[in-house]
């Protein structure tokens, strides 16, 4: 089938030139005999075999050529017949006289040149003239094709400025106005071209299209080719039209089309054009607001959509998606554009059930475009249409614009500053904050999950609003949001929104302590933390004990810096109670109770009472540790409540010391155990450890911790590691020996510490 | 809104008239009954060595006018489709020469007398031989007798009313012509009828062209019309006066309202439309003139085609009406759109055509 249409239009094409060059030949002889009757009449006849349909752009184009050549000798004669018997303006009408339009057009465009040439008329007023009659052509490729060489032999004629056929009344505008006419038209009948023909021939015609593009393409060519247009006349006059044309007409032909035709694809490509163009400029703005460009392309869209019932939900959407980043681009301003155009898009979408993959992911597009425009979703937020889309997405689909939106927060670091919107924005990206669908046992990925919900933390992080008032509610808003997440996700939220808290917290009291206390105010760091208090219960749902004693703790810390010595403890008693009940992992509650030390150690708002509880609570854990060395560390780690490097820390020398005997003994019976298990020398390394935490404190001047006890001690680890029984170990040996540097370097010092240091014997 | 003419046009179909523009005068033997009689056998069409050879030995006539350097000569065009110059007159003028009359070496000619005559005939095809004649001029130039030598008489008939002009149809004919006559003695009462000697030698009947000339219609109001098929196809055409002179040009415009048929191309014709006879006996003759081509392709809304169509190359007539009772010449601006399954929708619209005297050449 193929094989036979290429062959057949091959031969339509030898037919086609044959008739061309007979007549031709007839032409020349009646050129060469000064007929000029007999040379128009064979020239149109020789014209006529342009007039076929047989041919594709490529083969016509052959043909074309050949007559172009034809005719640029019959203008040449043109020429001289001028200068002799017949005058131009005779010639001019008398080409009129062919009864086919089309040879009689490019007769026509002939001698429009050569009258051009004679200046015995305006150039302008052929131009005009040439350009309008040249509509009668309104078959694509041959209108393509004809205005192609009207624009090629008036190229050299235009009055632009410095030309010779510039001047008078013929302004470089004449010139511009001819180009842009005959682009105008020109583009009409490309645009038009690709929905004429059966819809099955569509690709073809699309290539065909292709190939002719450069033709319309050529206008713009000779356009840029006028010397005479500077930036404001092309911002003026020429942008517009070419923008104004290339809508109008376009939009104007598409609620004509038939269904089949891929229209979107089409406005798509449009929109999406002037878009770049509209970006990359923006001078040119204004243009597009002069052509109501907005209006043209909404009203064209709903003509297409209303006028094709059968288009694919995502066809309409991409159009939309379109208009709306050509919106975005040319009127950054209009939110109340984009808003129409999402309403537009729910009222497409409702009703029509579940979407197909396609459409929502064009709806992605759709709800990501003006977030990257306007880089804030402060904006988005504030159309009222945008959650109604959102709507309309299934459960995946939602979370992934819900990440999108997430991360148009992070990239650009939008502070979403009032409870309102974080409510809004929270609603909006519902999909992440809890299981849509309570049936939906859909099993996600793990690290997707996780990705998803680091997204959510992370963007809780951002939230902040310099007003504590505004930034508590924000915060009471959130919470309320994430809690409704279910287990799965408050692991992830709840530990951002309490550390936002506690930042909250450091700042009101920070500015308490600047400004006067307000009485009013209800962001009282006591509130935040109730909340907080709260809030971290939640997870006891969850049996994540270890994260929420974490939170404890550092609530704790900062109710500590808050001087609120009830509520730290209340934390602490939370934590103590969690550590006691839930964590029951040893190598859990190993790190458990080091971060309680470490909190403890810190605290300071506590009275002598509530330190001592809490302190000898967390001792008494340290020793109930299931693994000796564990155990020896932890005890050894508890020193450090003792003794607090602060201006009025507690500096308890000998229970300290206590401390530290407690772990040597743990040691000891660690290393017995050892024994009995053969083999093992960890516990050479406890004791290096107990030493350091001597030497420290010696250091720190503690004066429980006496020079014969270190000496001891090192004597100790020295036999200890010679013993036949311990086989020997790289890492002690490393760490000791690193130990007794740092003693000797101490006593290298000098002053007061090396004073102090050289009392120790290595 | 209008519809398009033609019948059957909710269909979306319609036939169009053919144009049948078939001359079947009878061209050759116009020379009268009674030279019929006198001459058994029938001469062959466009013989003129024939009748020559008839004519030739009794005497050789020429037909001088008193202007005739000056006289304006046009062509015509006769029904055997030669084109000859025949002198070119209008209503109310001189008509004024000279006539020779010299008999063949020697030979005598006998007469009954000599008479010039103008006549203005209206010949319809159908209706053979019948000639009805709307003016009829006559002047004798001489008494009966013998012709020996080379006689010349001058002649004249002064501000000649010619009313109509000239007129070569499908069906009718209209023609002015002068006719010599004289009665031979032997070759016994018959009527010749001679022509000028640059009609050359079958011109026995078109002597003379007449044209009359008008001033420019002082009413001439633009053609402007919305014809249309319901949802289907709306246009709204516009040709810039309704009276054209014969060397004007028609400027216009379409302009697509609605366009939902795949429309191929869009011509204009120009139809002339011959009524003749009257009654029962009317016979009605449509010629497409011209057909000139105005659009290539299928438009969309918003289209609008220009027209400009020279007149000139095309041979009109101006429009008659009524002309003796006898026949009326009408035209017409037919749009013509046609669809890509060649089905046609048309919408006729009467011009009227007038001679002006810039135009005359």
């Amino acid at each position: 089938m193929i094989s036979d249409g290429v062959e057949d239009e091959e031969k339509w094409l030898t037919a086609g030139i044959a008739g061309l060059q007979q007549n031709a030949f007839y032409m020349h002889r009646a050129l060469d005999s000064n007929n000029i009757k007999d040379a128009l009449k064979y020239s149109a006849q020789m014209l006529s075999e342009l007039r076929t349909s047989r041919l594709s752009p490529h083969k016509y184009y052959e043909l074309y050529m050949r007559a172009f050549d034809e005719l640029r000798k019959l203008e040449i004669f043109f020429k001289e017949e001028s200068n002799r018997s017949c005058s131009i303006i005779e010639l001019y009408e008398l080409v009129q006289h062919a009864g086919n339009i089309l040879p009689r057009l490019y007769l026509l465009c002939t001698v429009g040149s050569v009258y051009i040439r004679s200046k015995e008329a305006p150039a302008k007023d052929i131009l005009k003239d040439l350009v309008e009659m040249c509509r009668g052509i309104q078959h694509p490729l041959r209108g393509l094709f004809l205005r192609s060489y009207l624009s090629q032999v008036s190229r050299d004629k235009l009055p632009d400025i410095g030309s010779e056929y510039e001047g008078d009344e013929n302004t470089v505008m004449d010139a511009v106005e001819f180009v842009l006419q005959n682009f105008t038209e020109m583009n009409k009948l490309w645009v038009r071209m690709q929905h004429q023909g059966p819809a099955r021939e569509k690709e073809k015609r699309e290539k065909e299209r292709n190939e002719l593009r450069d033709l319309v393409g050529k206008n713009l060519h000779v356009l840029s080719q006028i010397e005479g247009i500077d930036l404001e006349l092309y911002r003026d006059v020429v942008l517009p039209r070419v923008l104004e044309q290339t809508l109008e007409t376009l939009l104007g032909a598409c609620p004509q089309l038939q269904p089949s035709v891929d229209i979107k694809t089409v406005l798509s490509g449009l929109m999406e054009r002037l878009s770049n163009y509209a970006a990359s400029s923006t001078e040119v703005l204004p243009e597009f607001v002069q052509v109501e460009a907005f209006a043209k392309l909404n009203n064209a869209i709903g003509q297409v959509i209303e006028a094709q019932a059968d288009m694919p939900v995502f066809g309409a959407v991409a159009l939309y998606s379109s208009l709306l980043t050509f919106t975005l681009h040319v009127h950054p301003d209009r939110l109340d554009y984009v808003d129409q155009i999402l309403g537009a898009c729910v009222s497409k979408i409702a009703g029509k059930g579940k979407l197909e993959a396609k459409a929502t992911k064009q709806i992605v597009a759709l709800l990501s475009a003006p977030l990257e425009k306007y880089n804030d979703i402060d904006t988005a937020l504030k159309l009222s249409n945008y959650p109604l889309v959102m709507e309309y997405l299934d459960d995946r689909t939602n979370k992934v614009m819900s990440n999108v939106i997430i991360q148009s927060i992070m990239k650009n670091k939008t502070h979403i500053s009032t409870a309102d919107k974080v409510g809004a924005l929270f609603e909006l990206i519902k999909g992440l904050i809890k299981d849509l669908d309570a049936n939906n046992d859909d099993e996600m990925d793990e690290d997707d999950f996780k990705e998803e919900q680091n997204s959510v933390a992370r963007l809780i992080q951002m939230l902040y609003n310099n007003d504590p008032e505004e930034m508590l509610k924000i915060i009471c808003t959130v919470r309320k949001h994430i809690l409704t997440g279910g287990p799965k996700r408050l692991p992830f939220t709840v530990p951002p929104l309490i550390y936002n808290a506690l930042k909250l917290v450091r700042r009101v009291q920070s500015q308490d302590d600047n400004v006067t206390e307000e009485e009013t105010a209800s962001a009282t760091p006591k509130k935040i933390f109730q909340i907080l208090n709260q809030t971290i219960e939640t997870l006891s749902t969850v049996p994540v004990p270890d994260l929420a004693l974490r939170l404890y703790l550092e609530c704790a810390e900062a109710a500590n810096d808050c001087d609120l010595e009830p509520v730290a403890y209340e934390f602490f008693t939370q934590a103590y109670i969690l550590y006691e009940e839930e964590i029951s992992d040893s190598k859990a509650q190993v790190t458990a109770l080091y971060l309680i030390i470490g909190t403890l150690q810190r605290m300071h708002t506590f009275g002598v009472e509530n330190r001592d509880t809490l302190t000898h609570k967390a001792t008494g854990y340290s020793a109930k540790l299931l693994k000796k060395p564990d155990q020896c560390r932890a005890v050894y780690a508890c020193s450090h409540l003792f003794w607090v490097e602060d201006q009025d820390g507690v500096k308890d020398g000998e229970r300290v010391l206590l401390c530290l005997k407690r772990a040597l003994r743990i040691a000891n019976a660690a290393q017995q155990m050892a024994n009995v298990a053969k083999g093992s020398s960890g516990s050479v390394m406890l004791f290096i450890e107990i030493l350091n935490k001597y030497l420290y404190f010696f250091e720190k001047g503690n004066t429980q911790i006496t020079v014969a006890s270190i000496q001891g001690l090192i004597e100790l680890v020295t036999t200890e590691m010679q013993s036949d029984t311990s086989t020997s170990d790289p890492a002690a040996d490393a760490f000791l020996a690193s130990t007794i540097r740092y003693i000797q370097s101490q006593k290298d010092k000098g002053g007061a510490t090396g004073e102090k240091f050289e009392a120790i014997k290595v | 809104m209008d519809k398009f003419d033609g019948p059957g046009f909710s269909v979306c179909l319609n036939i169009e008239v053919v144009d049948v523009s078939v001359s079947v005068s009878p061209s050759s033997d116009r020379i009268g009954s009674d030279h019929l009689l006198t001459i058994p056998i029938p001469l062959p069409a466009n013989s003129p060595n024939y009748i020559l050879g008839a004519f030739k030995p009794a005497c050789n006539i020429s037909i001088t006018f008193a202007d005739g350097k000056t006289r304006k000569q046009v062509p015509l065009k006769k029904e055997n489709g030669q084109t000859i110059l025949v002198p070119l007159f209008q209503s109310q003028e001189n008509i004024a020469g000279k006539i020779s009359l010299e008999p063949v070496q020697g030979k005598k000619v006998e007469h009954n007398g000599i008479k010039i005559e103008l006549l203005g005939q209206i010949e319809m095809y159908f209706d053979r031989g019948n000639f009805y004649d709307f003016t009829s001029l006559v002047r004798e130039l001489d008494v009966p007798g013998d012709l020996y030598e080379k006689k010349t008489y001058p002649f004249e008939f002064s501000t000649v009313e010619m009313p109509y002009e000239t007129y070569g149809g499908a069906n009718v004919r209209l023609r002015m012509y002068m006719h010599y006559a004289f009665i031979s003695s032997k070759e016994s009462s018959h009527h010749y009828k001679f022509m000028y000697k640059h009609i050359h030698l079958e011109n026995y009947y078109a002597l003379a062209c007449v044209r009359n000339y008008g001033p420019p219609p002082s009413i001439n109001n633009s053609i402007k019309m919305e014809v249309g098929i319901e949802d289907c196809l709306h246009i709204e055409f516009e040709y810039n006066k309704s009276k054209y002179h014969l060397k004007d040009v028609i400027i216009g415009k379409i302009y697509f309202l609605l366009v939902r048929i795949k429309l191929k191309n869009m011509d204009l014709e120009i139809r002339r439309r011959e009524s003749t006879g009257s009654g029962a006996n009317t016979h009605v003759e449509t010629e497409t003139l011209a057909k000139f081509e105005l659009m290539d392709g299928a438009p969309v809304r918003g289209e609008s085609i220009p027209i400009r169509l020279f007149l000139s190359p095309y041979e009109l007539t101006p429009t008659h009406r009524n002309i003796n009772n006898k026949f009326s010449v009408k035209y017409y601006l037919n749009l013509v759109l046609v669809d890509e399954e060649d089905r046609r929708y048309f919408k006729q619209q009467e011009i009227t055509i007038y001679r002006t005297a810039e135009t005359s050449a």
